[in-house]
């Protein structure tokens, strides 16, 4: 049994990267409109919520509204665009186009191609997360040197919530499921972690829940940063966004071994 | 002595609690096209797949191009082809792109790959389309595209899962001659088919399976001589039963199949002397073939 998961694991370390080179190839074909679709979303909700509710709020935790809302924005645009790159274009590849099948008839193991779209997920929250995180610095809300410490925080969200949205595209056995997943976990945690608004606003016992949210940890690196101030716990953020980086991994590759070499 | 390139020894895979696959053996010899012939879902695809080791057996033990399978099984399939039954090419992509990309799977270079893309596209005779959209290809160039992707790794062994199944038989006839000049070439093949016509065109030697049994082994000619060894009249038409009685004398065997008779005489003529006034008969007399050794075997068609 464990020889045969040891099997499925990771060969080594370069392998996966043969896989994030085919998504790269497919991506750089119409990554215009990828990166359009990918920022639109974000940049919506952060001019439209924080203009509007931004007169109404005035100032939180020292800073303008807007400016609050847009490091909340990074995080969460890197959570959105790694979950779904994996909940959908992943399982596109898995399901529909059988093309992980093709794979696996090579040396690839199922670990290397697991940890390939589980990287290119995370390619592609950084993209997200990193222009927004731009945007916000070149219009004055963030510092512009604080980009070098927020954006391995990035890559390390994608990592995290790629990594979860592989167990539930192991677990899925069609599109319809992931909306549970999207209206029940992510959208929750979205409002628990203090995207939005700050965690203090809420009662006690929930502000602790967000202590179990890979969303608030990455929010906590992410917001001081971009204020130009000390981050608190920084190593324990970073534990908690590497333990759900790691753990979902090899979760959802022994499930997706299950679902596909059974 | 010939090297074993594939050897099943009492295999079993079950699936819940139905047997798929039951202490089946084989070996193939390196350099020969080995047949699993069979009705849809006899076994043959979870053979070829526990063959890669994308499925492990219950029981038994598989050994591929001298590795341990699943164990090993990827340091055998450095040198395995495989060709899937379902159409799996990148559609996102050209017919270059879907070698270039599936060489790196194989640990190739960008330079290693595109050195052998232009023999590959040569082999496939696909040169014309090295920059079409594979989305636009016909059923016979994606299947040859799969072939040729198959072969970027330059395997000794390749295995192809029903690889002409819904192709129009000239598409079919270019398969099969690709298929033999790789023979030609010195590549081991194990081929998974329910096509009577290509297993005894292509297999050197094949076993015939039935709800993942082994019910015959050996090679196309002598199975069909062993079983059948004199001609056969297919007859329409009629009832089936009143010709039974007319024409037994002088027939070996006589099978109903649906609305056939087939008839195996060695003394045809006088089964057609036996039926001469019956005008509103089809006669149709044939050599005997491996759909007839089926037809004994299980006392049913193939076709599926």
């Amino acid at each position: 049994m464990w020889e045969n998961y040891a099997a499925v694991l990771p060969a080594n370390g370069w392998n996966w990267t043969a896989v994030w080179r085919r998504n790269y190839l497919a991506w750089k074909k119409a990554a215009l409109v990828s990166i359009l679709g990918n920022l639109a979303d974000p940049m919506i909700y952060l001019f439209g919520l924080g203009t509007g509710l931004g007169l109404m709020v005035g100032r939180v935790e020292g800073m303008s509204y807007i400016a609050f809302l847009a490091t909340g924005m990074v995080a969460a645009s890197a959570m959105t665009a790694s979950t779904f790159e994996t909940i959908y274009a992943a399982f596109a590849r898995m399901r529909d186009q059988r093309s992980w099948e093709a794979i696996l008839y090579t040396k690839m193991t199922l670990g290397d191609i697991v940890l390939g779209e589980v990287v290119w997920a995370a390619t592609k929250a950084l993209l997200a997360g990193t222009a927004i995180a731009m945007v916000a610095a070149i219009l004055g809300y963030a510092v512009w040197s604080s980009i070098l410490y927020v954006v391995p925080v990035i890559a390390l969200t994608g990592i995290a919530f790629a990594s979860l949205a592989m167990i539930v595209a192991a677990l899925a056995p069609s599109y319809d499921y992931f909306i549970f997943y999207q209206t029940l976990i992510l959208t929750p945690m979205l409002f628990l972690s203090g995207a939005v608004y700050p965690v203090t606003q809420l009662p006690g016992n929930v502000q602790q829940m967000a202590t179990f949210l890979p969303l608030a940890h990455s929010i906590d690196l992410i917001r001081p940063a971009m204020f130009g101030r000390p981050a608190a716990d920084v190593m324990f953020h970073l534990a908690i966004l590497f333990i759900f980086g790691v753990l979902p991994f090899f979760v959802s590759t022994a499930l997706l071994r299950r679902r596909l070499m059974s | 002595m010939t090297a074993i390139a594939i050897s099943l020894i009492d295999v079993t895979k079950t699936y819940l609690d139905r047997t798929v696959v039951d202490r089946f053996s084989f070996a193939v010899k390196e350099g020969e096209c080995f047949g699993l012939l069979g009705p849809n879902g006899a076994g043959k695809s979870t053979i070829a797949r526990m063959v890669v080791g994308m499925t492990p057996p219950d029981a038994g033990k598989i050994t591929v191009l001298g590795a341990p399978v699943p164990a090993q099984a990827r340091l055998a399939r450095a040198s395995i082809g495989v060709v899937p039954q379902f159409d799996d090419l990148d559609q996102a992509f050209t017919v270059r792109e879907n070698l270039l990309v599936f060489g790196r799977y194989f640990n190739m270079s960008t330079r290693q790959i595109e050195a052998v893309i232009p023999s590959l596209l040569e082999f496939a005779r696909l040169e014309s389309k090295a920059d079409a959209r594979v989305a636009g290809l016909s059923g016979g160039m994606k299947r040859r595209l799969m072939l040729a992707r198959a072969l970027i790794n330059d395997p000794q062994l390749l295995i192809l899962d029903e690889p002409t199944t819904g192709l129009d038989p000239h598409a079919r006839h270019l398969i099969w001659e690709r298929l033999r000049s790789l023979l030609a070439r010195g590549k081991t093949i194990l081929l998974t088919t329910h096509f009577m016509e290509e297993a005894e065109r292509l297999c050197d030697r094949l076993c015939v399976l039935e709800e993942g049994q082994k019910i015959a082994e050996g090679r196309p000619q002598g199975l069909i001589d062993e079983q059948i060894g004199c001609q056969v009249i297919e007859i329409n038409g009629g009832n089936p039963h009143e010709l039974r009685a007319l024409i037994k004398t002088c027939a070996q065997r006589i099978e109903v199949s649906g609305e056939t008779l087939f008839c195996y005489s060695s003394a045809p003529e006088q089964v057609r002397i036996q039926l001469r006034e019956r005008t509103d008969l089809r006669l149709l007399q044939r050599p005997p073939n491996l759909e007839d050794v089926f037809l004994r075997l299980t006392g049913r068609e193939m076709k599926d």
